[in-house]
């Protein structure tokens, strides 16, 4: 279980407090206005950011000073979440050791994980030879391939066009199965909220709400989600 | 980004050893001279006879190379013309090109026998002399005329070319534009120009050494050297060293204070379009000034190519063992330039700007002042002669820091400010993080800056003066040489190949940097 407890962040005039718990395996939207704090939000949980009060908890053990690359999470950014330089073998290894010394037994869980999304013997591309869906792609097979726990998503899928982000949606929700992942994603699209179907955190005049059953939350909307939906 | 989780990475503390590093050659080797110079009542009228000429002749430099380069950059700015972007990649040649082949190609053309003087004896005039101070100013202008017709054209091209639209359905003249548009952009960018340029005069040794000397000529950094090499007072060199520093600290807080230009060379290749200078008289006169400009650069060089294609077959052995001990000496200093600035760009991005400017200090400082520095302070533990080369090597590496820093460090920002949340996410640290991010990524402005450094060290004359004997001569003091003995066949085939040299280093690391780079 992920517990954000008391949880204040402030820069300036913006502040951002969140204090709820995420059940293991949830699937959670995070919605909210621009600019009210969904990416904090999640930047406080992959430890980009460090708050000015209050921890942030996983299974009881304190996450708040603990490296990004070191908490039980994998992230899907917006965009460049794949270095072009390196084959796409290479960045789905790196879920596996930052170094890159892979042993032989790791390159053939690369090349499963390049099958389990579909990307079979594309392995050895750059990334600019792929399309933009196939990328989303590489960058799943190393969230499959790291099995942490939690899924944290920036907007992952926002330059596909609607087809294809439903698509890998599913996706995601098929990989967050396999592995019994908790996801969580922000997005402006309350569509996506709806397409995740599991829970919401509405993130709205410096508050991070408690998850709610999307279903239940679209159908009484409070007032600050009602003028956003508008 | 406000705070960080991450603790402070092994990567800036080795940020730390390179600044304590260099901190220690600018300032530390002060102090060594500082302990060895006399009081400041032993200076005597040449001493301060050197100081005024130094003074005096970065001022003109200065003045001359920013009032001609304004012509020339509005006649860039204004016409389109076949050879325009190769005339602009010219201007960035002379800071890769070797003071001593530029010297000698000076010589040629405005030396006492060379084509300007043979053409005056047709014309029956009385030949005029290039050596002393229009002998320096010459030389100041041929290598800062470029760079300040750069940076003017930089303003030029940074006015919105709305403006130039809205003129021109304003019916402005070229008068009014002038009025209107140029004048406050020039008032905006000449300062800066001046001083940059200014700067730059104060250190240039080599052309003081070649073109100046006497009692009404010698630089500052010239005196050190005759009281280093010819008079061996170590405690009179000190004490000049300390002037040189005082003099370099004035430049430095006079370039801080006037807000210097970066030296980019973004969009320089689109020309404006301009209504009101369709005129003949203006067409005929930006032709002038784009003629009269490529001719002064390209000729001394042509002289020097010339001249020693003929030689290149004849020269002494010697030469080649020069060259070969230059180029070695110019990849260490490349090496050795990264493994000093590649720490303190790092650095720099991750705990604070002050590493940047200590990457940038020495462009005010004197590679003679430092080389006196390591000279007292070598002596006592090993003869300093026979560091000649290492010695050059790293004080180039320094000299060289500021340019690279102005390559690398926006360049690291960029790459962190892609990749860096990425790379954190999956642990990507140390070692790991070096060979498969930040190596990769930023190849172009390495392999950049590695060029430039191995081409300012291949074509130095400064360090290598003070601590060499003929056993460890570079080619631009082997140049030097041959033409102190008037052996200018020679001497045109070894800046031939020095020349060549120099390019083709620049060109191998620079390509090195780009081959297979991705986007």
């Amino acid at each position: 279980m992920l517990t954000l407890d008391k949880v204040l962040y402030r820069q300036g005039e913006f502040s951002l407090s969140a204090d709820f718990s995420v059940a293991p395996g949830a699937r959670v939207a995070i919605l909210g206005p621009s600019g009210a704090g969904k990416s904090t939000l999640l930047d406080l949980i992959a430890g980009f950011v460090v708050p000015d009060q209050g921890r942030i908890l996983w299974q009881g053990d304190d996450l708040t000073r603990v490296a990004p690359g070191d908490r039980p999470l994998s992230l899907l950014f917006q965009d460049n979440n794949l270095f072009p330089h390196l084959t796409v073998a290479r960045n789905v290894g790196l879920g596996l050791r930052p170094d890159l010394r892979l042993s032989a037994d790791q390159k053939q869980a690369v090349q499963a994980a390049l099958a389990r999304v579909g990307l079979s013997g594309m392995g050895n591309r750059k990334p600019s030879a792929l399309s933009g869906g196939q990328r989303s792609r590489v960058a799943l097979a190393r969230v499959l391939l790291r099995a942490r726990p939690l899924m944290l998503l920036d907007e992952p899928f926002a330059a596909l066009g609607p087809a294809l982000k439903a698509e890998m949606l599913a996706l995601v929700r098929e990989l967050a199965d396999e592995t019994g992942a908790s996801v969580l994603m922000v997005s402006h699209d309350p569509a996506d909220a709806r397409a995740l179907a599991g829970d919401t955190i509405l993130v709205a005049n410096g508050v991070a709400s408690p998850p709610r059953e999307t279903g239940a939350l679209f159908a009484d909307p409070p007032a600050a989600l009602r003028s956003y939906l508008g | 980004m406000a705070r960080r989780a991450q603790p402070i990475s092994a990567g800036v503390w080795v940020g730390v050893a390179a600044a304590a590093l260099i901190l220690m050659l600018t300032l530390g080797t002060l102090g060594a001279v500082f302990t060895r110079a006399g009081t400041l009542s032993t200076l005597g009228p040449a001493d301060w006879a050197a100081i005024r000429f130094t003074l005096l002749q970065a001022t003109l430099s200065a003045a001359l190379s920013v009032a001609l380069a304004i012509p020339v950059a509005r006649a860039l700015a204004r016409r389109q013309f076949v050879g325009r972007g190769l005339l602009i990649t010219l201007l960035g040649a002379p800071f890769i090109l070797p003071v001593i082949v530029a010297i000698l190609g000076l010589l040629a053309v405005f030396g006492r026998r060379g084509l300007l003087n043979i053409a005056l004896s047709w014309a029956g005039i009385e030949p005029v002399s290039i050596y002393g101070l229009q002998g320096v100013l010459l030389a100041h202008v041929f290598f800062n005329l470029p760079l300040a017709t750069r940076l003017i054209l930089q303003g030029w091209l940074s006015i919105p070319s709305e403006r130039f639209r809205l003129a021109a359905s304003l019916g402005f003249r070229a008068a009014d534009i002038n009025r209107a548009l140029e004048l406050p952009m020039l008032r905006r960018v000449l300062p800066g120009a001046f001083v940059v340029i200014f700067v730059i005069c104060m250190t240039s040794f080599a052309v003081a050494l070649t073109l100046g000397g006497g009692p009404r000529s010698t630089t500052v950094e010239l005196a050190i050297y005759q009281a280093f090499r010819f008079d061996f007072n170590l405690g009179h060199a000190a004490l000049l060293s300390v002037i040189q520093f005082g003099l370099s600290a004035l430049a430095a807080v006079l370039a801080a204070w006037i807000a210097v230009p970066a030296f980019g060379d973004a969009g320089l290749d689109r020309p404006l379009l301009r209504w009101d200078a369709r005129r003949l008289r203006l067409r005929l006169l930006d032709g002038a000034w784009i003629v009269a400009v490529a001719l002064f650069l390209l000729l001394p060089l042509a002289m020097v190519v010339g001249q020693g294609a003929l030689a290149l077959f004849s020269l002494p052995e010697a030469v080649f063992w020069a060259a070969g001990r230059s180029v070695l000496t110019a990849i260490g200093s490349a090496l050795l330039m990264l493994a000093l600035a590649f720490p303190l760009a790092y650095a720099a991005t991750r705990a604070g700007r002050g590493f940047e400017v200590i990457g940038t200090l020495s462009i005010a400082a004197s590679p003679l002042v430092i080389g006196t520095g390591l000279f007292i302070l070598l002596r006592p533990v090993t003869n300093p002669v026979a560091l000649a080369l290492p010695v050059t090597a790293l004080v180039n590496a320094v000299m060289s820091l500021p340019f690279a820093m102005r390559a690398l460090v926006p360049a690291l920002r960029e790459v962190e400010a892609t990749y860096g949340q990425l790379a954190d996410s999956l642990a990507l640290h140390g070692m790991a993080r070096l060979r498969l991010l930040l190596l990769p990524r930023m190849r172009r402005p390495i392999g950049f800056a590695a060029g430039l450094a191995a081409a300012l060290s291949m074509g130095d004359l400064g360090v290598i003066a003070l601590f060499a004997d003929p056993a460890r001569a570079t080619l631009p003091l082997q140049l030097y040489r041959l033409m102190g003995s008037y052996r200018l066949d020679q001497a045109a085939g070894a800046a031939l190949l020095l020349l060549g040299l120099s390019l083709a280093l620049f060109w191998l690391f620079d390509r090195g940097g780009r081959v297979n780079a991705d986007a």
